[in-house]
């Protein structure tokens, strides 16, 4: 069963006269447990794609079916509500909060889901000792490394134990080596349940998808 | 929930210290002038109305000149009061005493050391005596008062009693040389407020005129009626019946006539008013301080769009940013406020500290109501959350895509 679909979204940015369409009648269908990647040259619509399928935008036209659920017309009040508690985002640039510790970060989505302070540390230091920083729970973002920050970026997306995880070019600032590491966790986190969302252009790391969308000019090829 | 939210908007305003540091400055100049301007203006009210309280709301002081125009007994004036007024007034009805008083400065020798300090010059009949004790807050610390039949004797005032004066403390019997006639001091006094009136002799009477050479002139008449609720109608008519004596039109008296009531409004007028400029002035630098923390947030908002982008992304609504952000600028306020009344209660102090030094009153204290603290401190808090209310307001409207964009 489909615990998420996109039915012909369309997405159209308008630059003056030009008509821009990022996402051209997309559709597609998540089922619970996958693991897809989408893959696509430069500007070819994928992050907008993945913020539809993270509820961080809205739709021109189509619709957005959250667990059967039509998000596409709700206000940003109540998308955060549902990202808050559904989706777990990891970015290409890792986007920690630079004035906070790396458990800080990890705390901050269930602090606006009001978990207490408590419960908070405590499953922030366990998610953080998981993907293997156990000894950098006071480390600032720019006192790790890169890998590192991607590590907590992703405890951080685990943190409210979502259902879903989108990451958007998770290893695009990493060497292929970090980068294999942080797509182990996800295989990881993917055998035990999670459902995966992730854009790449590497090739190589299609072998763990359970499908595989190639977006162009905001359609996918591949149907 | 809303700790956690104070917790992370004070890291956010401590990783910009400088900033914050700089923001607050705005608000707590303006906060310090406006909790030490009305707290001396307070203490300032409070001694003039203690001041005229010793006076007593029921008398009246008449003093030669016309209007206001400088401290009784100073001006330059031809008009000259005499017993020749005393005797009219004392023919007015309602009236329970009337007291001549004279005062001017002397030229006072002690253990060979010269000073020149103001001579006061009593009138000692018993009916007149409690007037005068209280019109002038006399009271005697050491030795006697000057009694009735006393010649050559005085009462030296707390000033110089404790060595302000001359080197050499003044004490109950030593000799003073007073316009190069010799006196005895028979009683000192305790303190009656201000340094000039405590840097004061008091001599009988009659003996004034004499040292002085000057047999006619009062300097100030004390009348104290016998019914407080009509000083004000008894005030008219002396000067109704001082006017027509003197042949003068309304409008041309040259004597000034006030009952303590009246001293006090003008002062407190005169005061309130120059008061209420400065604290304008004042309210003027906290709104430039309020526009400073807005200056302030607005940029903060720019610089963290991608902040904020990244928490919206995370599961915060509007309304988180929108509290956040408020409650940066709202600790700003209210930082700078508690720094504020910390430095104008300070502020305050000195001043009093400075006037008892120089100016030597010890009436003036500095007076903090409560209503002046929580005021200034909710006052900066509301200023602070004012200024931050519109670009909170940006912060929280942001879409989370094109603040995620933004580099
Ligand atoms: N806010 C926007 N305003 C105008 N045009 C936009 C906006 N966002 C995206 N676009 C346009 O939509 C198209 C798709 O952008 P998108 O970011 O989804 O591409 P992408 O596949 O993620 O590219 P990349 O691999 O470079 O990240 C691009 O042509 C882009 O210029
Ligand atoms: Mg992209």
């Amino acid at each position: 069963m489909a615990i998420l679909s996109l039915n012909e979204v369309w997405k159209t940015y308008e630059i003056g006269e030009e008509k821009v369409n990022a996402m051209a009648g997309i559709n597609l269908n998540v089922n619970k447990g996958d693991f897809i990647t989408i893959m696509g040259p430069s500007g070819s619509g994928k992050s907008t794609t993945m913020n539809m399928i993270g509820c961080l935008d809205v739709p021109s036209s189509g619709a957005v079916l959250l667990e059967n659920q039509d998000i596409s017309h709700l206000e940003e009040s109540d998308l955060a509500i549902i990202r808050g508690k559904k989706i777990g985002f990891i970015f290409q640039k890792f986007n920690l909060i630079p004035t906070l510790t790396a458990l800080e970060n990890v705390e901050l989505p269930m602090m606006f889901q009001e978990i207490p302070k408590e419960i908070r540390k405590e499953r922030a230091a366990k998610l953080l000792g998981m993907v293997g920083l156990a000894g950098r729970l006071d480390h600032r973002p720019n006192e790790l490394s890169g890998g590192e920050q991607q590590r907590v970026a992703i405890a951080r997306a685990l943190s409210n134990d979502p259902e879903i995880i989108v990451a958007d070019e998770p290893t695009g600032n990493l060497d292929s080596k970090t980068g294999v590491n942080v797509m182990d966790f996800l295989r990881q986190l993917n055998k035990q349940g999670k459902t995966i969302i992730i854009v790449t252009h590497n090739e190589e790391l299609t072998k763990y998808s359970s499908k595989v969308y190639m977006l162009r000019d905001g359609k996918i090829q591949n149907e | 929930m809303i700790l956690d939210f104070i917790t992370l908007a004070f890291t956010n305003l401590k990783k910009r210290q400088v900033r914050s540091w700089l923001t607050m400055l705005g608000i707590f100049i303006g906060i310090a002038a406006v909790v030490s301007l009305i707290s001396l203006g307070q203490g300032l009210q409070d001694a003039i109305s203690k001041q005229f309280e010793t006076l007593g709301s029921d008398k009246i002081t008449i003093t030669a000149g016309a209007g206001l125009s400088g401290p009784p007994g100073s001006g330059f004036t031809s008009a000259k009061i005499t017993q020749h007024d005393v005797d009219l007034i004392e023919k007015i009805g309602g009236i329970k005493g009337v007291v001549p008083i004279n005062f001017k400065m002397g030229r006072v020798y002690f253990d060979d050391q010269l000073k020149y300090t103001y001579v006061y010059g009593i009138p000692l009949e018993e009916d007149m005596r409690s007037i005068v004790d209280s019109m002038s807050n006399i009271k005697v610390a050491d030795g006697r008062r000057i009694e009735q039949g006393d010649t050559n004797v005085v009462m030296a005032g707390y000033g110089l009693s404790t060595g302000d004066i001359f080197e050499k403390e003044v004490k109950v019997r030593d000799k003073l040389l007073i316009e190069d006639k010799k006196f005895e001091v028979v009683g000192t006094l305790e303190t009656i407020g201000n340094k000039a009136d405590d840097s004061a002799i008091f001599m009988p009477l009659d003996k004034w005129r004499e040292v002085f050479n000057e047999p006619e002139i009062i300097s100030m008449i004390v009348v104290q009626v016998q019914d407080g609720d009509n000083v004000n109608d008894i005030a008219e008519e002396i000067k109704l019946r001082m006017r027509k004596d003197r042949g003068l039109k309304e409008g041309e008296e040259d004597f000034n006539i006030l009952t303590s009531e009246q001293l006090a409004d003008v002062f407190k007028i005169v005061f309130g008013i120059v008061q209420a400029v400065l604290i304008g002035i004042a309210a003027i630098s906290l709104v430039v301080g309020g526009i400073g923390i807005m200056n302030t947030m607005y940029t903060s908002v720019l610089e963290r769009t991608k902040e904020i982008g990244i928490m919206k992304a995370i599961g915060a609504k509007n309304s988180d940013i929108l509290t956040l952000f408020l409650l940066e600028s709202g600790l700003l306020g209210l930082v700078g406020g508690l720094i504020g009344i910390t430095l104008g209660v300070g502020i305050s102090k000195v001043v009093v500290l400075i006037a008892q030094e120089f100016i030597g009153t010890g009436l003036l204290g500095a007076s903090f109501p409560p209503i002046l603290i929580v005021g200034a401190l909710t006052f900066s808090l509301v200023i602070g959350s004012l200024s931050g209310m519109l670009p909170a307001i940006q912060a929280s409207k942001l879409k989370p895509v094109d603040a995620l964009r933004y580099e």
